[in-house]
C-alpha cells in the first residue's frame, strides 16, 4: 500500500517499494493556473533532496519544482510532453511528473501527511 | 505571485463584480485587478477568439484636449508630442500614436480620437499620471481634462458586433478605429471600434457610476464571459501587439520597434515631434536591431528576458514578450534582434535556462488580425 507525503514546497509524494512517484498538489496546481509545459528531469539522473528537478510553465510564469527527497530518478511522465494540461486535470494522479528511487528512506519524515498538508495551506491563505 | 495590499491599490467600478464572479485579484500598475476568473487563462483566451470577452480596462488613462479655436487647433498642438498625423483625422477616426522623447524614445503608446469638439485620449494605466503632466507641459494653448469618473470596458472578440448591434443597432456599421456616442441599454457610453486582441470589438467608456450596470448587461449576453488580464496579454501577444514597458520603452525607436507606419507621411517630411531627427534618420537609414516575431519549435515558451543567439550560440538579442500562444498552439514570442537576422526564416535560439530552444523568425501577427473594415 502506498503512503503519500507533501512538502512546503507543494509536492506530493507517493512511495511504494523503494520508489516514490513525485507531483505538484492540487493546492499547487490551482495556485499557477494553466499548465502550458512541464519540463521533466532525465532518467537517470542523481539528485539531491531539495535539487530543482523540473519546471512548470503556466501561462503566467515558470515555477520550479524541488525534489522532496534524494534518489535517482527511473521513470519520467511521458504524458505531459504532449499533454501538459493533465497536470491541472488531475495534479494528485495522472498527471504526475517522475519516479524516483529513494536513497534514503529517513528523508519521508521529513515531510508532511495530507492532514498537516491541509492545515499547512488553510495557514497560507 | 503577488501579496495584494487593498490598503495601497487603487480600484476600478467593477471591482466588486470581479470578486462576485470569483475573479483573481492581482496588483497591476497601481490598481487591483482581475488577471482571471474561474475559467482560466486558457478559457478566456479561446472564449475572445471563438465568441466574445470582457475585460475592465478602466485603470486606463482616458482624457480629453480641447483648444480654443477647435479641435483642429487641438490636434497641432498635439502633433507636437507624436509622430502621427492628427490634423487628418475625421470626426470619429481614431489614430494609434506614440508619444516620443527628444532622443527617440517611446514614452507611451496611446489611442487619440477626433471626438468633434475635441481630442479624446486614452493611455497606458502605468504612465497615465506622466503623460497627463507631459500634456498639461507641452499642449501649447490647449485645455486638459483628465476623465477621472470614467470607466473603459473592452468587448473582444468575433461576436461582439452581433452583441452590440443587439442593443445599438447604429453601432454595428461602425469600422475599425472609428468612436461615436451611442446607448447601450439606456445607458450612455462613448465606444471605439478598436481593441488589444487582434480580434473585432469595441472599447466603450462609461460613467464611473454605470459601468457596473453595462458589464451587467453585457455579460447577460449568450456570447459574452468576463476574462482578465491574463488572456488580455495572450491574445495581444498573438495578435503581434506591443506592451509598453516590455516590447517598447524610451529605450526603443518607433523604427526599431517596427512600428513606422505610426509616423504620418507629411510627419516624415515636415518632423517637428521630439526625437524625429533620430527617428527620420533610422526611417531613412535603417536601425541596427528590429522587433520580430519568433514561433519556437516545441510547446516550452520563452519569455521576456530570455537571451537570442544565433546558430553559432552568439547573443543577438533578447526577447521582450513570450508565451503559449493558445490560438496558434505553439510558443511564441517577440523580441529585438540585430537587424541582419530580422529576415523571416532565419533560424535562431532562444535561451532558457542556460539551453537554446530552436525558433524561427516570422512575420506577425502570429493570430491574423479580424478587424472590421466596414
Amino acid at each position: 500500500m502506498a503512503k503519500i507525503y507533501f512538502s512546503e514546497d507543494h509536492e506530493w509524494i507517493s512511495v511504494e517499494g523503494g520508489v516514490g512517484t513525485v507531483g505538484i498538489t492540487e493546492y499547487a496546481q490551482e495556485q499557477l493556473g494553466d499548465v502550458v509545459f512541464v519540463e521533466l528531469p532525465e532518467t537517470g539522473a542523481n539528485i539531491d533532496r531539495g535539487d530543482d528537478v523540473a519546471v512548470v510553465e503556466s501561462v503566467k510564469a515558470a515555477s520550479e519544482v524541488y525534489s522532496p527527497v534524494s534518489g535517482e530518478i527511473v521513470e519520467i511522465n511521458e504524458e505531459l510532453a504532449d499533454a501538459p494540461g493533465l497536470v491541472n486535470q488531475n495534479a494528485e494522479g495522472d498527471g504526475w511528473f517522475f519516479k524516483i528511487a529513494l536513497s534514503d528512506d529517513s528523508e519521508l519524515d521529513e515531510l508532511m501527511n495530507r492532514e498537516d498538508y491541509a492545515a499547512f495551506i488553510e495557514g497560507l491563505e | 505571485m503577488g501579496e495584494i495590499h487593498p490598503e495601497t491599490l487603487l480600484t476600478t467600478p467593477l471591482d466588486g463584480l470581479h470578486r462576485e464572479l470569483g475573479a483573481r485579484m492581482v496588483p497591476f500598475a497601481g490598481y487591483a485587478m482581475p488577471v482571471q476568473y474561474k475559467g482560466g487563462i486558457l478559457a478566456e483566451h479561446a472564449q475572445t477568439r471563438t465568441h466574445a470577452g470582457l475585460f475592465d480596462v478602466s485603470h486606463m488613462g482616458q482624457a480629453e484636449v480641447r483648444h480654443p479655436d477647435g479641435v483642429a487647433a487641438a490636434a497641432r498642438a498635439f502633433e507636437a508630442l507624436v509622430p502621427g498625423e492628427l490634423q487628418a483625422l475625421k470626426q470619429g477616426q481614431i489614430r494609434y500614436t506614440l508619444f516620443t522623447n527628444a532622443a527617440g524614445g517611446i514614452l507611451d503608446d496611446l489611442m487619440v480620437t477626433n471626438a468633434g469638439d475635441r481630442l479624446y485620449v486614452v493611455v497606458n494605466a502605468a504612465c497615465k499620471a506622466q503623460d497627463f503632466a507631459h500634456m498639461q507641459a507641452n499642449l501649447a494653448g490647449c485645455e486638459l481634462t483628465i476623465l477621472e469618473d470614467r470607466a473603459l470596458l473592452a468587448i473582444q472578440g468575433p461576436e461582439a458586433a452581433k452583441v452590440i448591434a443587439r442593443l445599438a443597432p447604429e453601432a454595428a456599421d461602425m469600422p475599425f478605429m472609428t468612436a461615436k456616442a451611442f446607448a447601450l441599454g439606456g445607458i450612455p457610453v462613448w465606444a471605439s471600434r478598436s481593441g488589444y486582441t487582434g480580434e473585432d470589438g469595441y472599447e466603450i467608456s462609461v460613467a464611473s457610476a454605470e459601468a457596473e450596470a453595462l458589464a451587467r448587461l453585457l455579460l447577460a449576453e449568450p456570447e459574452v464571459e468576463a476574462a482578465g488580464l491574463g488572456a488580455r496579454d495572450s491574445l495581444r501577444l498573438e495578435a503581434g501587439l506591443c506592451l509598453y514597458g516590455s516590447d517598447i520603452d524610451t529605450a526603443t525607436t518607433p523604427i526599431e520597434a517596427g512600428l513606422k507606419w505610426v509616423i504620418g507621411k507629411r510627419r516624415r517630411e515636415e518632423g517637428g515631434f521630439p526625437g524625429a531627427e533620430t527617428i527620420l534618420t533610422q526611417l531613412a537609414e535603417g536601425a541596427g536591431r528590429s522587433r520580430v516575431g519568433l514561433r519556437l519549435e516545441g510547446r516550452q515558451p520563452a519569455r521576456a528576458h530570455s537571451e537570442i543567439v544565433d546558430a553559432d550560440g552568439n547573443v543577438i538579442g533578447e526577447v521582450t514578450s513570450g508565451g503559449w500562444g493558445p490560438t496558434v498552439e505553439a510558443a511564441v514570442a517577440m523580441g529585438y534582434v540585430k537587424s541582419a537576422f530580422a529576415q523571416p526564416g532565419t533560424a535562431v535560439g532562444c535561451l532558457v535556462r542556460g539551453k537554446a530552444l530552436k525558433a524561427e523568425v516570422v512575420p506577425m501577427p502570429f493570430a491574423p488580425h479580424r478587424y472590421f473594415k466596414g
